[in-house]
């Protein structure tokens, strides 16, 4: 019985998907012969109800149950880095059978260069992951060797967190969740190609050693691993990462399937043994006193103690040693052409382009509890090996280190993702999805962000169901999206908060009541986490409420006293606690050092009110202008457009519009070489068109109107029309 | 019959969710294809019409859902927008003076304001008459009747009037554009005509595009098809004009302080942005550096503003003072150049005994010509007092004519009075008599001009053939910097758009001052500055992003 309802329910939900071209002649052929006909089907039409309703294993039951096979899944997904668990993960909450393809259980979530989470932009992206409910907040919480608020005094939309991490920690922990998740299977394989079925619809991968997996959601998460080539000096081999072989064949089949790939560059300097370091005479740098979490989910909050870095300099010896072997370099020897990242620049680099510096900053950061790797932060090469450890040695308290790792270059494919929309479904085959590097970016958290969308959208597209597309201004996790499938790319995509126009409402702090929501109706919220959200949220508006209503006299106390002589405003005859904290410089702490605080508040709550208030007119002006732009960005362009025929547009707007193909006006107008007059001129066009058809539409209901009441009249017209 | 009711409904759920097409057309299509819709649904036999909404938006679910924080302060954040964003709507409010200028003026000018805020704009700009007469303080809560002719008058931010106008509301969607539209009916002069303008675009408004209320009109479902093709040559015209306007635009009025200021703002914007993404690799940001330029910058925005106002010149006109010795043609210049008599000529030196005025107008600006007595020595007491006059209207005046005969050529008696009238005013050295002056004098009267130094300009004419007058007037608008403002012409208009620009960002900076003296984070002043550079270069916000982080990695050694 359980079985047949299901049934049922897959069955009127594919033709709801389909209902384009069933529903009309469902409607109109004669009706005695649909066989579910049951007032069922307008239930089962509405969407929202449809989702909130079902138990969220029991759509994949017929793709699991028709298909035993170990081979059969609902979502494969090819990689298992930063991008790949957040990925599986999310499909397999989800309800999706999902298998996790590496070619390393022993590397998963691997940090192959800095050891760290977070910073400007990319904590944002951390605490939007796990606002949706990922783990990439929740791992570097517990994995945390140190945490810095930074910006901390520059505003509340730029203040970001960062937390070193233990590498080996992080893997482990991250291996623990994706082997205890349900529906999740992870298992070892080269994946060197994509089954495409008929329909230019993804049907699973071919592994090297001949197995094959079938589903109908692929995600690839490649890394740095397709066609990956690792460089030291003049030396090159194919790998993915230093000691891990690279992913070969997988490049040249997508390139059969008509994909455009090309070549990107990064670099991870070299590691040396912190015993082997005098730390006596150099800055330390400490963590913060008071810890502050990426995870909005409090079970996460365990503090730890903390490990120190360091800070030291490239001396005048450092520059002449790199200046005498600049030819020995790939960059100024001229043997390796892809593109290195601007703000990810070698030493040589710098110390080229910024002739004038005396001295460059370089961070020592350790790479875990347990271990004795120091990550030389700032000092990238391409110098060969036998330069390297003199080079190391030229920085003060390195001076008689010994190093575990060389630095090295490593040369990857990528696929430049105007081949996505924005679901990061490819556009030529249905189902397949990319994530991660393969896309052009780099960072642990831009592949994290990637694939917990890539994973939620293969979870639904085998479930049948609509895509989900953050906007541009709901997140940064968007906006990173927006950004790569509209903009030419052309080195490796990192956030900054400068990507974003939108960055005062895309806060740290409200990164769960923007995102938590979509997680909660997507199903990756679950109860308790949903509960919490709630009442988080009921707190923050009751104190909002509380502060807005309490009225302190000036004559009696010291907070107005003290509120005058912090801000040197004056302070008003019963002025209300709201007003208080609008003056420069009162932070919530002051009114509770009065006795007018709220202590059952978490300290997040008490910055989430603080936040909300003194910066009210700036928010409100932004989210209005937000919401007057909004309407016409988000007007949706047809697939089928031909750009081409559009003779009003630009010869470039034409061309970029035809390789981009975007989704919205918005998008459109973002695309490179697309004028103002060149979106003018869309809109003259989609209009027109919507003109025609709307008159094509009039003239034929107009005709069967017509019909219908006197059916003599259309035999006649067809007559006269065959005569 | 269950099923009937069934399909119904499904039929309804197709023509709401999926096919906006036909509800979408206003309220006249809505009804009527609804009604047939529901007769087809429930007995047609085939019908396919129904196609659905390109595929795409079957697959995709767009969410943009806003801070639940938020909610309360900005009311509805965008929930439907899913079923909003078909329609066409337009964010910005526009105004344009409608009837044509250029040409003689017409008795009756409009100026029109098409967009959300049109009625917000007419509001700041507009008082009723009928309002202030009840109720002073309630004027600010004009509550247009659409389609109802108020009589008032517009007035400036400071509350002076500009013009007596007739505002006629317009609201959505019974309008040209389908947007709430004002139209105030001005005095037809093109100098009420661009104050009220610009009144406007203080007031919030965007200038128009050529042909932009057109284009609005079209894309919210008015006029037919067959003029969208004309829309579409507007527009193609309007980008090979907007090239024009960008080329012309390098030489013409503000241009040169609209790169520099939009140069600033990227510069200070690179310092800010760099500390905000790099923080811990950067030196500190001077501070006190960074408020000082962007003083600097809201001084050079204000006085630009001020003093290259042709509002106020085109307001109050100019006062132009004819010195000279006695008998070199001041007064026949004055009579052939205000194509009167008012001044009486005789051959007889010192004629003129008094100050005498004539309004003449250039290119829209109202000019005020003083003649004077020609100065020299005198002993007659009736002409001694007309020199003093002379002098005092000298002083006076805005510009300077000094008028010398091409006949005699420089006399020591010039170089005598040129240090008795020698002030910073703009002067202009006129070469009178030019008909009957004698080949070479004009040479030596040059020379004399480059020696002098005080002249900006010179020009030779003729009272008596009215040879030269226009020269005169090119010279005049030149040393004002008008010569580029002719009248409803291209220059004028790219003009106003940079004036508009700068009005952008003197708002702009002025908040940013404020948060600045409030003492918000440093964040917060990348919004004000990003505003200005915006409303500086009229390019989007992705492209600032983009040219800030080049200039970032261009400036700083940045990267671990």
């Amino acid at each position: 019985m359980r079985a047949a309802a299901a049934a049922t329910a897959t069955v009127s939900l594919r033709h709801f998907r389909s209902f384009p071209t069933i529903v009309p002649s469902l409607l109109f052929s004669s009706s005695s012969s649909i066989p579910f006909h049951s007032p069922r089907l307008c239930v089962f039409l509405r969407p929202r109800q449809l989702f909130l309703n079902r138990p969220l294993a029991a759509s994949f039951s017929s793709s699991s149950s028709g298909a035993t096979s170990d081979s059969t899944y609902d979502v494969i997904v090819v990689g298992a880095g930063h991008a790949g668990c957040e990925a599986a993960l999310a499909s397999a909450r989800l309800g999706a059978s999902t298998l996790l393809l590496t070619l390393n259980l022993d590397r998963i979530a691997w940090q192959p260069c800095n050891p760290a989470v977070g910073g400007p932009a990319k904590s944002q992206l951390v605490h939007e992951v796990d606002a949706l409910g990922g783990d990439i907040g929740k791992v570097a919480d517990r994995c945390y060797l140190q945490k810095r608020i930074l910006n901390v005094s520059r505003g509340p939309a730029v203040r970001s967190l960062r937390a070193q991490t233990d590498k080996r920690e992080y893997a482990t922990e991250m291996k623990k969740i994706v082997d205890s998740t349900e529906n999740l299977c992870i298992r070892e394989a080269m994946v060197t190609d994509i089954i495409v079925g008929k329909n230019d619809n993804v049907k699973g991968v071919a592994t090297f050693f001949g197995m094959n997996f079938y589903a109908p959601s692929v995600i690839l998460t490649t890394g740095t691993f397709m066609s990956g080539k690792i460089w030291v000096g003049k030396k090159s081999m194919p790998a993915g990462r230093a000691g891990e072989s690279a992913s070969q064949g997988l490049t040249e089949n997508l390139q059969k399937l008509g994909f455009e790939t090309d070549r990107l560059k990064t670099g991870t300097p070299a590691r040396v043994d912190r015993r082997t370091i005098d730390f006596s005479n150099l800055e330390a740098q400490h963590g913060d006193e008071e810890v502050s979490w990426f995870s909005f989910d409090p079970d996460f909050h365990i503090e730890r103690e903390q490990m120190c870095c360091y800070l030291t300099r490239t001396t005048k010896i450092t520059h002449q040693l790199i200046r005498d072997n600049l030819h020995e370099t790939p960059t100024y020897g001229g043997w390796v052409e892809a593109k290195g990242p601007r703000y990810c620049p070698s030493i040589e680099d710098k110390i080229v382009r910024f002739k004038d510096k005396e001295s460059h900053q370089i961070f020592l950061e350790p790479e875990g509890r347990d271990v004795p790797e120091i990550y030389v932060q700032g000092f990238s090469t391409g110098l060969p090996e036998n330069l390297q450890l003199p080079l190391l040695r030229s920085l003060p308290g390195l001076e008689n280190c010994s190093m575990l790792r060389p630095a090295y270059a490593v040369e990857y494919d990528y696929l430049p993702a105007h081949q996505c929309s924005r679901s990061l479904m490819t556009k030529k085959i249905e189902g397949l999805f990319f994530s991660g590097q393969i896309n052009g970016t780099t960072g642990y958290e831009e592949a994290a962000a990637q694939g917990i969308i890539s994973g939620i959208n293969a979870a639904r597209h085998a479930d049948g169901k609509k895509h989900v597309v953050l906007e541009r201004e709901s997140s940064y996790i968007g906006t990173l999206i927006d950004d790569l499938v509209t903009k030419d790319l052309r080195e490796p995509y990192r956030m900054l908060t400068s990507r974003s126009e939108h960055r005062l409402l895309l806060r740290f702090d409200n990164a769960d009541s923007r995102l938590t929501p979509l997680g909660r109706e997507l199903g990756l919220i679950d109860d308790r986490r949903w509960k919490l959200y709630q009442e988080k949220q009921a707190r923050i508006s009751e104190e909002k409420k509380r502060l807005k209503t309490v009225k302190i006299s000036v004559a009696v106390g010291d907070l107005a006293a003290e509120v005058s002589s912090v801000s040197s405003q004056p302070v008003k005859e019963s002025a209300t606690l709201e007003s208080l904290l609008k003056k420069p410089h009162i932070h919530y702490k002051l009114l509770e050092k009065h006795g007018f605080g709220n202590e059952t508040l978490s300290r997040m709550e008490k910055d989430c009110v603080e936040i909300d208030i003194k910066y009210e007119g700036f928010i409100v002006r932004q989210q209005n202008q937000l919401q007057q732009m909004v309407h016409q960005q988000h007007r949706r362009l047809p697939d089928d457009l031909d750009y081409y025929s559009m003779t009003t547009l630009s010869h470039e707007g034409r061309e970029k519009l035809s390789k981009v193909r975007p989704e919205t006006i918005g998008q459109a107008s973002r695309v490179g070489g697309v004028s103002p007059a060149d979106i003018t001129a869309l809109l003259i066009t989609l209009e027109s068109n919507r003109r025609r058809t709307q008159d094509v539409k009039r003239g034929k209901i107009l005709e069967h109107a017509l019909a219908e009441s006197n059916p003599q009249w259309v035999e006649d017209r067809e007559h006269v029309v065959n005569e | 019959m269950v099923s009937l009711l069934c399909f119904r409904s499904v039929g309804v759920y197709l023509l709401r969710q999926a096919t906006p097409i036909i509800t979408r057309g206003g309220r006249i299509s809505r009804p009527i294809s609804k009604n047939l819709c529901f007769v087809l649904f429930s007995s047609s036999p085939k019908t396919s019409l129904l196609k659905p909404r390109a595929q795409s938006s079957e697959n995709n679910s767009l969410v943009f859902k806003g801070d639940e924080r938020v909610v309360g302060l900005v009311g509805k954040v965008v929930d439907d927008a899913f079923d909003k964003v078909d329609r066409f709507q337009s964010s910005s409010t526009i105004v344009a003076i409608v009837t044509p200028i250029g040409g003689p003026p017409g008795a009756v000018g409009i100026v029109r304001l098409s967009g959300p805020k049109a009625v917000e704009v007419a509001r700041r700009v507009f008082r009723s008459a009928k309002k202030t007469k009840k109720k002073e303080s309630d004027s600010d809560t004009w509550r247009p009747k659409s389609h109802f002719v108020e009589y008032g008058v517009v007035v400036d931010s400071n509350g002076n009037v500009v013009d007596e106008v007739l505002a006629v509301p317009m609201l959505a969607p019974r309008s040209y554009t389908r947007e709430d539209v004002v139209e105030l009916q001005c005095h037809g002069s093109e100098v009420c005509l661009r104050r009220v303008l610009r009144t406007c675009v203080e007031a919030g408004a965007r200038l128009a595009e050529p042909g932009e209320f057109t284009l609005r009109a079209f894309l919210n479902g008015r006029l037919d098809l067959s003029q969208a093709e004309n829309v579409e040559k507007l527009i193609s015209a309007k980008s090979s004009a907007a090239a024009d306007a960008a080329l012309e635009g390098i030489q013409g009025g503000f241009s040169s302080l609209v790169k520099s200021l939009r140069a600033q703002c990227i510069e200070l914007l690179t310092e800010i942005e760099a500390r905000l993404d790099f923080e811990d690799e950067m030196p500190p940001l001077d501070i006190e550096s960074v408020i000082n330029k962007i003083t600097s910058m809201s001084q050079n925005v204000e006085s630009a503003l001020d003093t290259a106002n042709y509002d106020k010149l085109l307001q109050s006109g100019l006062q132009i003072a004819i010195v000279g010795r006695p008998n070199v043609g001041k007064s026949s210049l004055l009579n052939a150049w205000s194509k009167s008599e008012r001044a009486i000529v005789t051959e007889v030196a010192g004629t003129t005994r008094d100050v005498v005025e004539a309004n003449v107008t250039v290119r829209g600006v109202p000019i005020t010509l003083l003649d004077t007595a020609g100065i020299r020595e005198t002993n007659d007491i009736v002409e001694k007092i007309g020199v003093e006059r002379s002098e005092t209207a000298a002083k006076v005046a805005d510009v300077i004519i000094m008028a010398v005969s091409a006949v005699e050529g420089w006399t020591e008696e010039d170089t005598e009075l040129l240090r008795k009238i020698q002030s910073d005013k703009p002067m202009i050295l006129v070469m009178n008599k030019i008909d009957c002056a004698p080949p070479g004098s004009c040479d030596q009267l040059e020379d004399q001009r480059k020696k002098e130094e005080v002249f900006h300009k010179s020009v030779f004419t003729s009272a008596v053939t009215g040879q030269g007058i226009e020269e005169l007037e090119d010279a005049i608008l030149e040393i004002l910097g008008l010569d580029r403002v002719p009248t409803g012409g291209h220059q004028w208009t790219v003009n106003q758009r940079q004036c508009e620009q700068l009005v952008r960002t003197k708002e702009a900076l002025v908040r940013l001052r404020e948060a600045i003296e409030d003492e918000i984070p440093i964040d917060f002043w990348t919004i004000e500055l990003r505003e200005a550079a915006l409303s500086l270069a009229q390019i989007s916000g992705q492209d600032v992003s983009e040219e800030v982080l080049s200039s970032i990695f261009a400036k700083f050694c940045i990267g671990k």
